[in-house]
């Protein structure tokens, strides 16, 4: 029987048995859903689909969303000149399309939520034509993240209306920095320091958007979380170690998240929601 | 919790609570009239009244009730489908004691058969009926779902679950409830296995059974 709770087992599972992360949450998931393994892995697959296609369009479409509020900006930073090394560059890119194709009502795969389900796909599909590599590893990455999200879920939370938005683009972040981490060769140890470095920055992030809906601050957002899992996986394959470890950073976070004040999580009746900008638009869209 | 509560659901976006889960429910709310409307009177309640434009759960409500699932790309378009389809749509809102994000159906299929369908979005594109024709309910609608209004006297309830017995069937959950004593009462039975055609028409062969439906997971 597979089981974790922590990551800290999660590390230690993969470490005792020779193992990736990757590998087993995917065996997990299978003994979990009493599916096979190929039937658990073609699921996976068909959702990297989905993300690959929601880069794809997120590139080349410039719609608005209903509100008018984002849309294009995908486009905008791909063809403007760019001082960002390429992958930085692409993760950044990648997660805006999402988001943007998220705010139009395309399709998307949350990713743990709607609002973050660009930081995964982003950083991961950078890093991923940075390797050359095939569909295989990228699959193999949905599966760490999706182990680390699932330890977050059950330990704290992914809502932003419970724990703000640490609590989505934050363990989005996480997620993604531990995929990348075991995507570029590191440990399952050097993972639980990039998701602890990830989470831990962004602590104490609240959930404010304008207007109720996810598009501002949530689009832009999504891109700055990408690259920020970039930098946590990058220190963590250097060898830079997460002083709180990963499992203590994820109470935190869920602590921070309960003393947040209910204004700062998903309400919109606080932050940059109550603006004056924030509050002009929200009079437009929804008076 | 599994992995693909995390890495899913594949959905149309924006909102899992207020586009996907709004899908689910008008999906939901049309299976229960059982077939095709032609008349829908919506209303709004919370948060679902506040911000529905936005993240346009008004299309994907719509696109429920026309059986589109919550990761199919016309829910974008679904408003003038529905009117190129001939279904009339009203939206309202209001307010009420209920779940932010509630909506309530009040259907006419083409039949002319009613329906009443209350519901919530809990978050994470799930969701719960929680009223139907009056009646108060509670079903998430991952299971499959037997639902039947019947006399409340004695033994009808027996003889509903003998025929579910003969096919094998496991019941998970069961929940009866009614307006008043020795009137109708409306039950739902929710099971591990799938409920076969013959058994519901067995059922709505029964003394005592007004109506008998089974809605699949979705
Ligand atoms: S600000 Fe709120 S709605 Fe937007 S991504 Fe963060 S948690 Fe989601």
């Amino acid at each position: 029987m597979i089981n974790f709770k922590y990551i800290a087992e999660l590390v230690e599972l993969a470490e005792s048995s020779k193992k990736t992360i990757a590998e087993v949450v995917w065996g997990w998931e299978s003994e979990e859903s009493q599916c096979s393994s190929d039937v658990v892995w073609n699921k996976m697959h068909a959702g990297l689909k989905v993300m690959q296609d929601a880069v794809r369009q997120g590139l080349q479409e410039q719609e608005k969303s209903f509100s008018g509020l984002v849309g294009g900006d995908a486009c905008r930073f791909t063809n403007a000149d760019t001082f960002l090394g390429p992958v930085v560059a692409k993760a950044a890119a990648y997660a805006l399309g999402v988001s943007e194709v998220n705010a139009r009502m395309g399709k998307i795969v949350a990713c743990p939520t709607a609002g973050s389900c660009g930081i995964v796909p982003g950083a991961i599909l950078a890093v991923g034509e940075h390797l050359k590599c095939d569909d295989k590893v990228l699959v193999k990455a949905l599966f760490t993240a999706a182990g680390i999200g699932a330890v977050i879920s059950s330990n704290a939370t992914v809502a932003g209306a419970v724990g703000g938005c640490q609590a989505e683009c934050g363990s989005a972040a996480a997620m993604a920095a531990a995929a990348v981490t075991e995507m570029l060769g590191g440990t399952p140890k050097q993972s639980a320091h990039a998701l602890a470095l990830a989470l831990k920055n962004l602590l104490g992030l609240v959930c404010d958007p304008v207007a109720g809906l996810v598009e501002v601050p949530c689009v832009k957002r999504n891109a700055f979380a990408a690259v920020h899992a970039l930098l946590a996986a990058q220190m963590a394959l250097a060898g830079i170690e997460s002083v709180i470890p990963a499992d203590e950073v994820i109470e935190a976070m869920y602590r921070i998240g309960l003393d947040l004040p209910r204004t700062l999580k998903e309400t919109s009746e606080g932050g940059l929601a109550k603006t004056p900008t924030g509050e002009r638009i929200t009079e437009g869209i929804n008076g | 919790m599994g992995v693909f509560d995390i890495i899913g659901p594949v959905m149309i976006g924006p909102s899992s609570s207020h586009t996907a889960g709004a899908a689910r429910l008008g999906k939901m709310a049309g299976t229960i009239l059982g077939e095709v409307p032609v008349k829908a009177v919506i209303t709004l309640y919370g948060s679902f009244a506040q911000t529905y434009k936005g993240h346009g759960t008004d299309k994907a409500l719509v696109a429920g009730l026309m059986g589109f699932a919550a990761d199919d790309e016309r829910i974008k378009d679904a408003l003038s489908l529905a009117e190129k389809s001939g279904l009339e749509v009203v939206f309202k809102s209001s307010q009420g004691d209920y779940h932010p994000n509630t909506a309530e159906f009040e259907l006419s299929g083409v039949s002319g058969k009613k329906a009443r369908v209350r519901g919530a979005s809990l978050g994470g594109g799930s969701i719960r009926i929680t009223s139907i024709d009056g009646y108060e309910v509670e079903f998430a609608g991952e299971y499959y779902t037997l639902i039947t209004i019947h006399q409340d006297k004695p033994g009808v309830i027996a003889n509903i679950t003998q025929i579910l017995a003969q096919q094998n069937v496991n019941i998970a959950f069961m929940r009866v409830s009614r307006k008043q004593k020795g009137a109708q009462a409306l039950m739902i039975l929710e099971t591990d296995q799938p409920i076969a055609l013959r058994a519901i028409n067995a059922m709505n062969e029964l003394s005592g059974i007004q109506s008998a439906l089974v809605v699949q997971p979705i």
